[in-house]
């Protein structure tokens, strides 16, 4: 019984979320248009991802290099390192690590941010001073999202591959260029276009769930942390949903 | 013969009255609870009309309804002549500018300063004040009239509960409405500021000759404020008239909010 009434609420929010999409898509191509706060959040929303995204790039790429070399030099086949890191980055662990750290940081900041506007009817405010709050609020950050996000996975996959490459340099006395020439044959469009595709997906993602939980906020201020930590939790979930999708499709069109 | 000439002439004067909010069979219900029931307003032009209940009387979801916040049941708004749940949205935003609405809780934007706080709305309605609007210049301007031009710079976090609501109030007056409605304007504030707030409300009334309709339980902010009560109890008008008809009612109800 309790089960069943769980269910019914996630498929009710479901709904509630697409719902949301949809009017996002009507907002986006209806007058008038809100340029100057769109380019405020992407630089708000950009920038202040930025530290973030570069350290966990330049980690992921030192830390992948490290696990596999030893497995790697067993078989003899460390000419290998920078094609396998860089596929393995490119394809998959940059785009979903950089995405969930984004989702982290983002999602629970902008479901906290509505959320409080909301309980303290400054949602309500904007409405009746006669400017639409969910043109005003809602597209401009879901769209900052949905444009930030691929240029912050490309930046975290390049520091990725410049931290695989200190330890590969440090370990087995290879140089920039070589590294780098190895990185680039190795890579194929069929690898970066998809995987940058998705990651506005993803960033469309984040962004339309933290503004969902945050604009729907209830119960007052504890609601507020309701939104934050729902938003981080439903939009991670959502990521893996949408990678398993576009690795899918990526699988039938690229043939992996 | 000079009170018959004194009645002729108020009459006079409140026929050629314009009608500004017209409220009409109002019905709202969440679920099994019917809060409004049949609700009926009228403001003139100028008029200082308050709207007094106990809490959860329904003063709150009625003016959310007169500005499109929320969708009654049933009934009709019109304000100034225009039927409020028949307008699309641009058309509904446009007539919002005519309406300023001081919030319970001030609601000011808590990432943008004072001066951005005025700025926000004149900004987005530019076109109510023509090309060459000083937007300083007003904002300055409001802020004099609630007396608090050296907060200009400062975040809503820094003010008082008190200033935060003359803010609010700046906010509201800076696209010059013609009506404006109060949600408990001295709830939370301590009496000598509530004493400001009142007084500041009858200034503005008289400088900027808004019409207004006040949701209150305040008994003084009524008593000072008002020229006409309405009593919303059990979701209907259960009594109208003056402070002073009102608090010699014999009606048990109507004697309980002035005790």
């Amino acid at each position: 019984m309790f089960k069943s009434k769980k269910i019914t609420l996630f498929l009710i929010e479901i709904g509630e979320l697409t719902y949301f999409g949809r009017r996002f898509f009507k907002e986006l191509f209806s007058k008038p248009f809100e340029f100057k706060e769109l380019l405020r959040q992407c630089y708000y929303i950009g920038n202040k991802s930025l530290l973030l995204v570069g350290v966990t790039g330049f980690i992921i790429g030192l830390v992948i290099t490290l696990q596999t070399r030893p497995t790697l030099e067993e078989f003899g086949a460390e000419s290998w390192m920078p094609s396998m890191v860089s596929i393995s980055i490119v394809r998959e662990i940059g785009p979903v690590i950089i995405a969930l750290t984004f989702a982290g940081r983002i999602a629970s900041g902008i479901g906290a941010e509505l959320g409080s506007m909301r309980v303290t009817e400054q949602i309500d405010a904007m409405e009746v001073s006669g400017t639409n709050p969910f043109k005003y609020l809602v597209v401009t950050r879901v769209l900052a999202t949905t444009l930030m996000l691929p240029i912050l996975v490309i930046l975290g996959d390049t520091i990725a591959l410049y931290g695989s490459y200190l330890i590969e340099n440090t370990k087995g006395d290879v140089s920039f260029q070589l590294y780098f020439n190895k990185v680039f044959n190795s890579l194929e469009f069929g690898d970066i276009i998809p995987a940058i595709i998705k990651t506005y997906f993803f960033g469309f993602a984040i962004g339309l769930v933290g503004c969902f939980k945050g604009y729907n906020c209830k119960k007052g201020t504890v609601g507020v942390g309701i939104a934050a930590n729902s938003a981080v939790v439903f939009s991670s979930l959502l990521l893996f949903v949408i990678d398993f999708i576009a690795v899918f499709i990526t699988d039938i069109f690229f043939e992996i | 013969m000079n009170d018959a000439k004194h009645i002729q002439e108020t009459s006079k004067k409140l026929a050629t009255k314009r009608l500004m909010l017209e409220i009409k069979d109002l019905r709202k219900s969440f679920g099994e609870n019917n809060v409004l029931n049949g609700f009926d307003l009228e403001l003139l032009e100028g008029e200082n009309l308050v709207i007094m209940g106990k809490s959860g009387s329904g003063k709150s979801v009625m003016i959310k309804c007169l500005v499109g916040l929320m969708e009654p049941d049933s009934g009709s708004i019109k304000i100034m002549g225009k039927n409020l749940l028949g307008l699309n949205q641009i058309n509904l935003d446009e007539l919002r500018t005519e309406i300023g609405f001081l919030f319970q809780g001030s609601a000011l934007y808590d990432s943008m300063t004072v001066r951005e706080n005025l700025e926000f709305p004149l900004r987005r309605h530019k076109h109510k004040f023509g090309d060459n609007i000083d937007t300083s210049k007003l904002v300055t301007e409001a802020l004099k009239n609630v007396g608090l031009i050296d907060a200009i710079d400062l975040m809503p976090a820094e003010l008082s509960g008190g200033m935060k609501r003359r803010i609010a109030l700046a906010r509201t007056l800076i696209l010059k409405p013609k009506i404006i409605l109060y949600d408990e304007p001295t709830s939370g504030l301590d009496p000598i500021t509530s004493k400001e707030i009142i007084e500041l409300m009858r200034n503005i009334q008289r400088q900027y000759k808004t019409s207004s309709l006040i949701i209150t339980h305040d008994v003084d902010c009524a008593r000072v404020v008002s020229e006409r009560i309405i009593l919303l109890v059990d979701g209907i008008n259960y009594a109208e008239g003056t402070f002073d008809e009102l608090k010699n009612s014999k009606d048990e109800k109507v004697k309980a909010f002035f005790k």
